[in-house]
């Protein structure tokens, strides 16, 4: 269901290329603050993309998806007060912490089902939340902002908004691709087959819960890669991050765009981070109104937004 | 040490009962209709805010309270009637992203009608004393209320649910609900009442700690993640679950806080001690709960995974 059709293939090509040329049209347009938006949307993208991965070809609701985020953002802000700036260590730091934090709430949470799934990886991010709010040399509650971004090569390159913007593209772009070829090898099929029929899998020789629980694993650390983003972007990190209305609004992105079809994904991060900031433009209670338009996409449209985004699927 | 403990003890029986009062209507609905309703938290905050307008209203807590249970039964007729009744027969995804907007919409609503700030009820007269305990040691009155308005609330579910009819189509319904419906029940009347009932004891919750903790839009979402520990550690679908479930979780937090510091003092130097108490406390629960699905997937009262 994920062959990367022609018709898919440009859509990826069109949506990257019109982030790609964004840099240059809000130069023109004179307003920075597009700029610091649209970082934050490629961020979430990913993130939105790794919680796709599982919730779309592996059929698993992680509503916890937050905290791999915070592990990403506290990676940079721990390891920055330490000394360690560089980029590359702040991601490899947080994808290890994120795959041991997956691997072990992953073998717990995928002994259960449904309901139960959904609200273990709920309950295991809101531990991580507590345990981000009572450490205390990190500010607690409060978080801490960040001395400096991560380096490159032990330049400040990411200082310039725009240089932020291209990192977090190229990483987006990567892990899409990532993202594609796991869904098309035989791992991503085996993965799928077991979203649609566990028993059958196991009947032909595939144990489900090892491929459920790498697909986790992978998902959990793709998501750090996010978290890593989103505190250089705002050079701040809180527990905030790691917030249950945080993993809500990745499941929300993910139905936006269309589940199980990764670049649905970037385009439904997007979706809902500009409904955010042009509802919060209209009204400082827009909460109300994004709730309103969720509980109606929900009630209403049967395969949510993803129906308009989705023409070449039933 | 004793007084001290036994305080605590109470405490988190107390914390527990609160859980249980929440956990019991959630549980209800996860297993006889496998429904995630995250929305169930804001009900509980619903009847604390309501609680609130009616004492400040009628001047007594005591009718407030009264007031408060009627209306929580209406908000949750209104829900289950308006969207709940839609989601039934859908995925766990649609559930969860419906129920999830509710979350966003009054949360964000109550804040509209009274504000963000904290509010408060007065204690009511009758109740504001307290009880000597052992030695110098009291224990407020009010506390003790909650904790036996509870258990009644604990003891009449178990009546209703094990000895009436409508507690008799309430189990079947948990175990088959195809053959419930096919041998001639109005499941769903069986559903709303159910879920209207539910929330009737979440708002009761809430009213009931209104005036011991502060009313503020945050308060039902920190309860309503610790009443789905409570349901995955009891088990979904189970009272009984939920309530040794809701006793087991209130007494480990609040022990935890105020005691693991002191235990891991007796291992580590007291600074370190006091900062990893800290931090370990607030997951003993999470901690718990892995413990007990590592031995038991389904729950120490479920039935079936």
């Amino acid at each position: 269901m994920t062959r990367l059709t022609p018709t898919r293939a440009w859509a990826a090509t069109i949506l990257f290329a019109a982030f790609a040329i964004l840099p240059m049209i809000t130069q023109a347009l004179g307003d920075s603050y597009l700029i610091v938006i649209a970082t934050r949307i490629l961020a979430y993208a990913i993130a939105a993309l790794a919680l796709d991965l599982i919730l779309g070809y592996g059929g698993m609701v992680s509503f916890g998806h937050a905290a791999y985020l915070g592990i990403g953002a506290y990676a940079v802000a721990i390891l920055g007060r330490a000394g360690i700036t560089d980029l590359g260590a702040h991601m490899l730091a947080a994808i290890a912490v994120a795959a041991v934090f997956a691997l072990i709430t992953g073998a717990i949470s995928l002994r259960t089902r449904g309901i139960y799934f959904i609200m273990i990886t709920l309950a295991f991010a809101q531990m991580g939340y507590f345990f981000f709010v009572s450490l205390s040399a990190y500010g607690g509650d409060d978080g801490v902002t960040l001395n400096a971004r991560s380096t490159v090569f032990g330049q400040p390159l990411l200082e310039n908004n725009t240089a932020l913007y291209y990192t977090a593209l190229a990483l987006l772009i990567g892990l899409y691709l990532l993202a594609v070829a796991i869904t098309r090898s035989r791992f991503g099929r085996v993965l799928t087959g077991a979203r649609e029929n566990p028993l059958r899998m196991q009947a032909i020789g595939f144990s489900p819960f090892r491929y459920q629980l790498t697909a986790y694993v992978i998902s959990g650390c793709m998501a750090s890669i996010a978290g890593v983003m989103l505190a250089n972007q705002a050079s701040y990190v809180s527990p905030s991050y790691m917030d249950w209305h945080r993993s809500g609004e990745l499941v929300v992105m993910v139905v936006f765009g269309g589940i199980g079809n990764l670049l649905g994904a970037v385009a439904g991060a997007t979706i809902a981070l500009l409904l955010e900031e042009w509802l919060a433009l209209l009204t400082r209670h827009w909460p109300i109104l994004f709730g309103l338009i969720l509980v109606l996409v929900v009630l209403y449209s049967r395969d949510g937004l993803s129906g308009f985004f989705r023409s070449d699927r039933s | 040490m004793t007084s001290l403990f036994l305080l605590q003890l109470l405490n988190g029986v107390q914390f527990g009962i609160l859980l249980f009062l929440i956990a019991a209507g959630l549980t209800l609905v996860f297993g006889i209709m496998d429904f995630v309703n995250l929305a169930h938290g804001v009900v509980y905050m619903i009847g604390a805010y309501l609680a609130v307008t009616f004492t400040s209203m009628t001047g007594s807590y005591g009718l407030g309270l009264l007031l408060t249970l009627p209306a929580t039964l209406l908000v949750g007729l209104v829900l289950e009637l308006s969207v709940f009744r839609r989601l039934y027969d859908r995925p766990h995804l649609d559930q969860v992203l419906a129920t999830f907007g509710l979350v966003m919409i009054i949360t964000e609503g109550v804040q509209v009608i009274w504000g963000a700030a904290p509010l408060s009820v007065p204690m009511p007269e009758l109740l504001s004393g307290s009880v000597p305990l052992i030695g110098a040691m009291r224990y407020p009155v009010f506390r003790l209320v909650i904790i036996a308005a509870g258990l009644l609330t604990a003891l009449g579910l178990y009546l209703v649910i094990g000895h009436t009819r409508i507690g008799m189509r309430l189990r079947a319904g948990a175990s088959n609900r195809a053959m419930v419906a096919a041998l001639g029940v109005d499941i769903g009347k069986l559903f709303t009442v159910i879920f209207a009932f539910g929330a009737m004891l979440a708002g009761f919750a809430g009213a009931m700690v209104a005036p011991v903790l502060t009313v503020d839009p945050g308060m039902g979402e920190q309860v309503l993640i610790l009443a789905f520990v409570v349901i995955v550690i009891g088990g979904i679908g189970s009272v009984r679950g939920a309530f040794a479930g809701a006793l087991l979780v209130g007494l480990v937090d609040t022990l935890g806080r105020s005691f693991g510091p002191i235990l891991l003092r007796a291992v580590m130097e007291p600074a370190a001690a006091g900062q990893a108490g800290r931090v370990l406390a607030p997951m003993l629960v999470y901690i718990l709960m892995a413990v007990i699905l590592a031995v038991r997937p389904s729950g120490l009262f479920g039935a079936k995974t």
